[in-house]
């Protein structure tokens, strides 16, 4: 499909008050979507809002809706999503959009907070290393989750965000079980009371949007289950408020 | 959908949602033997006198299907709970009462069932 | 904004754990109600079963059969997704659950006719 001519939808304005612009721009073989709004921004429509930085999937701050579906558009190339030249490229959902493609994204931050996503040392330089074992049970069970960037995708394609403003999302509660299984961490009870209830990991009702959309292959809803298990077993020995 | 109308209790929500899957666990297996025996006494068709004969007086039968009733009592709402918060505008103390009723209303209507069908045991 | 983030078996999953569930929940009451029939009224009772016996309420009545299996199969899923470490088969089995609930379907409306 080299040289196509390619049919791009913008999302231009606010959730309010905004519309779709259409935009011809003719594609390459090797285009990312995220070329394809650069190039708008660029040469067809200099007031354009989007973000990005790192351009090749570690900063996690390109993400869009990609006809239809929450994409990092720096490594989603325009030829497999969207091989028939149209493409419909929006803000995120679940997120209020600052300007165009430009969403706030410090609620989906500030979960990541209130999931106590922090790690809480117990030793300083004053102490001896810790000594995690890489093949021991916990620093696997972290390792599986430790990948992620906080692109927001999983959170935009979460239901359960978008039905329950106060839910915590796939993010933050797959963070709060790495820390979990972190054997140097020290805030364990006050982040299973945190991640606990119905507007953390009980809300979740295993439909796996984040598994399905996450761009690191990771799986919050397994981690999400790890936490229903580990605050079931809290509940019972009169560890949660 | 209600943020502001009292925050969630964690340990409440998550005794819930065990005693949800405790009692999916209960009934999974009273549902498969449920299925069972609705297959087997379909097949010549169902009569009042065919349940009763069944049924009626059986110790064994009443405390499965006591236990049936239970585990839908507790089952049952608090599903139906969740996704009253999920999907309607209700105060969550509303959805807590309308479930709650719920609950209590399948529990004794099954109950009352069950309780007849044994009574039959010292008619018969 | 379209619903393609819908799009994919674990969702349609959900739905039907969810829709069979609301379903079944209203069902008890009636369920319950008609075998306090059956004690107390044989006669009011065998009169519904008579009509009962209509194809359409028996198709209703498979419905139902596949409601019942497939919120069993589906809530087993659901049970191995949570309490069970995560394994790639946990992504397939919905095919299975599906496939179960309509076979007991299918066994109901062959055993009713």
């Amino acid at each position: 499909m080299s040289d196509q001519m390619l049919t791009v939808l913008v999302w231009r304005g606010t959730a309010d008050k905004g519309r779709y612009i259409e935009y011809k721009v003719r594609g390459l073989e090797n285009h990312t979507v995220l070329d394809v709004v650069t190039y708008i921004q660029r040469y067809l429509e200099p007031t354009l809002s989007y973000r990005f930085s790192c351009r090749v999937g570690m900063c996690g701050s390109c993400a869009m809706t990609v006809n239809g579906k929450p994409r990092w558009t720096c490594r989603s190339s325009v030829s497999k999503v969207a091989p028939g030249g149209k493409l419909k490229i929006a803000p995120l959902r679940s997120m209020k959009i600052i300007k165009d493609l430009s969403v706030e994204m410090s609620e989906f931050f500030d979960k990541l907070a209130r999931a106590e996503g922090r790690f809480h040392p117990t030793s300083n330089r004053q102490n001896d290393f810790n000594h995690v074992k890489p093949d021991s049970v916990k620093r696997r069970l972290a390792s599986d989750g430790i990948e992620c960037i906080g692109c927001g995708i999983c959170y935009a394609s979460c239901d359960l965000v978008a039905w329950k403003s106060n839910y915590l999302g796939p993010a933050a509660l797959n963070r709060a079980w790495t820390l979990v299984n972190d054997v140097r961490d020290g805030a364990h009870r006050k982040r299973l009371n945190a991640v606990a209830g119905d507007a953390g990991c009980h809300a979740c009702h295993s439909q796996q949007g984040c598994v399905e959309s996450c761009p690191k292959n990771l799986n919050p809803t397994a981690s999400i289950a790890g936490l229903k298990r580990v605050t079931a077993i809290a509940v019972l020995k009169g560890e949660l408020d | 959908m209600n943020d502001l109308d009292g925050a969630s209790n964690p340990a409440i929500e998550t005794k819930l949602w065990l005693a949800q899957r405790i009692s999916a666990v209960i009934l999974a297996l009273m549902v498969f033997v449920h299925l069972g025996t609705i297959m087997y006494a379909v097949r010549d068709g169902l009569t009042a006198a065919e349940i009763i004969d069944r049924v009626g007086g059986h110790l064994g039968w009443a405390l499965f299907y006591g236990l049936f009733v239970a585990a839908l009592a507790v089952h049952a709402p608090i599903g139906i709970r969740a996704i009253l918060a999920e999907i309607t505008a209700l105060p969550r103390k509303r959805i807590d009462l309308l479930c709650f009723m719920a609950a209590v209303l399948i529990a004794y209507l099954g109950y009352r069932v069950v309780r007849d069908f044994y009574a039959l045991g010292s008619i018969a | 904004m379209s619903a393609r983030h819908r799009n994919y078996t674990n969702y349609l999953a959900f739905l039907v754990h969810r829709i069979s569930g609301i379903l079944l929940a209203l069902f008890l009451p009636v369920h319950f109600h008609v075998l306090q029939l059956a004690l107390h009224d044989a006669r009011a009772f065998d009169s519904f079963a008579a009509w009962a016996e209509r194809p359409m309420v028996k198709f209703a009545e498979g419905i139902l059969i596949v409601l019942l299996a497939g919120h069993l199969t589906g809530g087993l899923r659901l049970l191995a997704i949570e309490f069970l470490p995560w394994h790639n088969w946990q992504k397939s089995i919905v095919a299975i659950t599906f496939g179960c609930s309509f076979a007991m379907g299918l066994v109901y409306l062959l055993n009713v006719s």
